[in-house]
């Protein structure tokens, strides 16, 4: 019963944030309201017994992604008004879109296609037990390349990011090794030809 | 008892906010970014409400993959976000036709 | 015995090639030392042969020189038959060749094209040789079109003068026709034959002579059938009617050519390809029938055409095309040694006349109407002398040899109990009488009654340059011996011996020859049976009549042809051949081409299918193109929309909604 209290609470406000964060007006709002977002999921999560995600999704998202976000809305000096132009207006059809696709997903979950009453008896005995072991059990073995390709699409991800958004300023100093490779005696030296002068001594 | 329907469904009208945020926020690529955000961790839930109910640990690892993948695009759209602005002055999506047919 | 048919074919290519090639490298003399010493080669190589065949015991020789391809059963060859037809066309051509070669010095002695037109009509020996040297189909159809091919380049030799051009487009198109009628001969020969060697042709042709075939459900022989097919293609070579246009207007080019090639032996091509068919033409009695009749109308017809024409060349055209007529009607008739007998005398003396024609026309400047001429005896006696002995021969004056081969023809004609042998007996009694009168007009408007030339002319004949005409002059002695002498000479052993042997093939039936070689005692007695003879008569009247109103009383002819003012006018248009091919084949054929041209091409190949498609594409492009906003939430727009969809029609093929 405390459950579904704590579940229910939580979707609420997970409910709520979410609609906020795509009305919002200003885009710091709506970042911190995905925060918010974020923190609930993580919170049921949890309640799906699903622990190292929930922690991960903090972590990760909250920590990292969203602070980047922000980040970002806050060095962008952005004009809010102009990007909500056109908000009224598509607010009807874009609810409408939103109405007829949750209605046509209760749908499918009513129609009693899928199975729910027999998934619900929650007692499988594959998730009992330490979560991150579970995880990690699989996670080294079963998917250990997959694993290793998403780390490399992170560092993809890195390399992309500072290769996009890094600058080079004019008029800073450093060194270019190509050139300084490809350098050649005649760039460097120049040979005079002086007539010796004549001492003075005599 | 939490029944799978209920994360289903949550599932479901957070995957629809966030459609109707791409809708709503024609303009700002930044709450795009963040609507497209609110999909993926939609489905994350399905994944997670599965994963939980039939006692299967692989819907927890597709998660952990997604996260991934998520966290990597954001990076990179936030990226592309900045030079953008850098350079156009604006993150306007109604501005950016230069792929005009 | 091959190494020398070999070389008496390849000496005139190889000189060709020389002199087509690297005329400008050896120069103006050199090019005709080397192509006439060729001609000379094949000339004098040819006479040993037709010596050793005749003399020398040497048998038909059949072999095959060179495989050129094999497929399946069937070989594609070069090889050499040579038999007594075969080595006296290789006399007749060689040796006519030579004169003309000879000749060609002194009348093209100022052209710029000299070593072009030696290496042409050196490729034209070669061509006719392999020709008449020919043992298979494949073969023969390789001469046929060379020499076709050779006619055309040397009708427009003068291919700045658009009368050139177009005459030589219209034989070569003509001959086309002809072509296709040759090749679809060769297709049913090799077809129902299984073979294109002529041995294996003849062998099953006449192993299986009632052999049918149906074309659109009506059975016929095969033989009749292939034999038609094959004489549409030597009508086309040959100029018979309704495929003569062509002939008169080849006249365009140079004389020499039209001595050599227009007279005396392409034109003969046809001749000698039904006289090589024999075998297969006697087993058709119908096709035998059409070559008789269409060569009579020929003979007669074309011979009144060239009552009226004024241009010396086509009045011997014309000529030509009457005697070609002669030839036919021999073969027709089954008489085919006298059809080659007519050929080889014809040829000679043929030659002899164009080439008079041509040192005529160089003397007055290149003067060709006769109304511009006369009283010419004074000035080229010599020319005047030969010409006159190749009018006798043309006409069929007693022992000269046209007499004989012309008059054994109307023999043959009379003996033979053909369909429209009675027809073409009167049509070529008839054409001796026209021959003569043409002839003889052609004689004494050139070289009696008043003189009428041009000053210019004139001038030119009166400063002759001394050289030039001697070189011209000898071929024409070297022709006339033969032309007044050949007939009488061989009139014995190839129409009444066995000159011929296996190469020709007769059905005893209708063997006329051979009737009438029992009433032949020598040729001096046949040159005496003239006086009971109405063909002489008919010749007689004919030369008296040309006398009458060209130097008796030339001044009843405008009065006459005033009278016969219809009868002119179509001679004079040719009975309309030429008017209606123009309106009907080479107008429908504009008219066609303008129809494709317009309504296929233009409108539904550009119009349509290129252009359509370009523009159908571009349609559909524009359209799409304004698809492409290039704003992202358009495409996120139809992304979502695309989701909805789809996913309605998940729940709804779930649910059963349709």
């Amino acid at each position: 019963m405390i459950e579904k209290v704590i579940f229910y609470v939580f979707a609420a406000i997970l409910l709520g944030a979410a609609i906020l964060v795509i009305t919002a007006r200003n885009p710091v709002h709506s970042a911190l309201s995905l925060v918010l977002v974020f923190f609930t999921s993580a919170a049921l999560w949890l309640l799906a017994e699903a622990e190292f995600l929930g922690i991960a999704l903090v972590l990760v998202y909250v920590g990292a992604v969203m602070v980047l976000f922000l980040f970002v809305v806050m060095m962008l000096d952005i004009n809010t008004a102009v990007l909500r132009e056109g908000f009224a207006r598509y607010l009807p059809l874009g609810a409408l879109v939103g109405v007829v696709m949750v209605l046509q997903m209760l749908l499918v979950l009513g129609s009693g296609e899928v199975d729910l009453a027999g998934l619900g008896s929650e007692a499988a005995a594959g998730t009992t037990g330490n979560n991150v072991r579970l995880i990690g059990s699989v996670l080294y073995t079963v998917y250990v390349y997959p694993f290793e390709l998403a780390a490399m699409v992170l560092l993809l991800a890195i390399i992309a990011a500072i290769m996009l958004t890094h600058r080079r300023r004019g008029g800073t100093k450093h060194q270019n090794i190509n050139s300084q490779v490809r350098t050649r005696k005649e760039d460097r030296l120049r040979m005079v030809n002086m007539p010796s002068e004549r001492r003075n001594d005599s | 008892m939490l029944a799978l329907s209920d994360y289903l469904v949550l599932s479901a009208l957070l995957f629809s906010i966030g459609m109707a945020g791409i809708f709503l926020n024609r303009k700002n690529a930044i709450v795009l970014l963040m609507s497209i955000e609110l999909i993926l961790l939609a489905v994350n839930f399905n994944f997670i409400a599965f994963s939980h109910f039939l006692g299967d640990i692989h819907g927890q690892v597709f998660v952990f993959f997604i996260l991934t993948v998520a966290a990597a695009e954001s990076a990179i759209g936030l990226a592309i976000l900045v030079v953008l602005f850098r350079n156009r002055d604006t993150i306007n999506v109604g501005d950016l036709d230069s792929m005009k047919g | 015995m091959k190494s020398i048919y070999l070389l008496v074919v390849l000496a005139p290519l190889l000189g060709a090639a020389v002199a087509g090639l690297a005329g400008h490298v050896i120069g103006r003399n050199n090019a005709h030392r080397l192509t006439v010493g060729a001609v000379a080669i094949s000339a004098l190589l040819s006479l040993f042969v037709l010596y050793q065949h005749v003399w020398g015991g040497v048998g038909p020789f059949n072999e095959t020189i060179y495989r050129w391809a094999s497929v399946g059963a069937l070989n594609f060859e070069v090889g050499f038959l040579v038999d007594r037809l075969t080595a006296l066309m290789m006399v007749v051509v060689t040796s006519v060749s030579l004169a003309v070669h000879v000749y060609t010095i002194g009348y093209m002695h100022d052209d710029p094209g000299y070593q072009r037109f030696f290496s042409y009509i050196n490729l034209f020996t070669f061509s006719m040789l392999m020709l008449v040297m020919a043992n298979n189909f494949l073969q023969l159809f390789f001469g046929w079109e060379a020499v076709g091919l050779v006619s055309y380049l040397l009708i427009g030799f003068w291919y700045r003068k658009e009368t050139a051009i177009v005459a030589n487009l219209k034989a070569f198109l003509v001959n086309r026709v002809g072509d296709f009628g040759f090749l679809l001969g060769i297709a049913a020969v090799l077809m129902y034959y299984k073979s294109l060697d002529y041995a294996e042709v003849f062998a099953a042709a006449t192993a299986a002579p009632t052999m049918t075939l149906s074309i659109f459900g009506t059975e016929a022989l095969v033989a009749t059938v292939g034999a038609l097919l094959l004489f549409i293609g030597a009508m086309g070579k040959s100029a018979q009617v309704p495929l003569h246009v062509w002939l008169p207007d080849s006249m365009e080019g140079p004389t020499p050519i039209s001595a050599l090639i227009h007279a005396a032996t392409m034109v003969t091509a046809g001749i000698f390809l039904v006289a090589r068919m024999s075998p297969i033409f006697e087993l058709s009695e119908t096709a035998l029938s059409v070559v008789l009749v269409l060569g009579a109308i020929t003979a007669l017809f074309m011979g009144l055409v060239g009552l009226v024409q004024t241009d010396i060349k086509r009045v011997i055209a014309y000529s030509t095309l009457s005697q070609l007529g002669y030839m036919f009607v021999a073969l027709g008739a089954s008489a085919y040694a006298a059809g080659v007998f007519h050929l080889m005398t014809h040829a000679f003396f043929k030659a002899l006349l164009f080439l008079g024609a041509g040192a005529v026309i160089i003397a007055l400047h290149h003067e060709q109407d006769m109304r511009k001429m006369g009283n010419l005896r004074r000035y080229l006696p010599m020319t005047h002398i030969t010409m006159l002995l190749g009018t006798l021969a043309l006409v069929g004056t007693p022992f000269f040899s046209g007499y004989y081969s012309k008059d054994v023809i109307i023999e043959a004609v009379h003996a033979a109990d053909r369909f429209g042998a009675q027809f073409a007996w009167w049509a070529v009694l008839l054409g001796v009488f026209i021959t003569a009168l043409y002839s003889f007009r052609l004689y004494f408007l050139v070289f009696w009654g008043e003189e009428r030339l041009d000053p210019k002319a004139k001038a030119h004949i009166t400063h002759l340059p001394r050289y030039v005409l001697p070189v011209m002059q000898w071929p024409l002695v070297a022709l006339a011996i033969p032309s007044v002498v050949i007939g009488y000479l061989t009139i014995e052993p190839m129409l009444f011996g066995d000159f011929f042997a296996n190469s020709i093939v007769v059905n005893p039936a209708n063997d006329v020859l051979a009737k009438k070689g029992a009433d032949f005692h020598g040729p001096f007695a046949f040159g005496l049976h003239a006086a009971v003879n109405p063909a002489f008569w008919l010749t007689v009247a004919g030369a008296a009549t040309a006398w009458f109103f060209y130097i008796y009383r030339p001044q009843w002819l405008p009065a006459i042809n005033q009278r016969a003012a219809g009868l002119v006018w179509v001679l004079k248009h040719q009975y309309g051949f030429d008017a209606l091919y123009r309106v009907v084949f080479a107008g429908g054929g504009r008219w066609i081409g303008q129809a494709l041209w317009r309504g296929g091409d233009q409108r539904v190949i550009d119009g349509l299918i290129v252009n359509g498609t370009a523009r159908t594409i571009g349609r559909v492009a524009g359209a799409l193109r304004g698809v492409q906003s290039g704003y992202l939430y358009h495409y996120a727009f139809v992304m979502i929309v695309g989701l909805l969809l789809l996913l309605t029609l998940f729940v709804g093929s779930w649910r059963g909604w349709f």
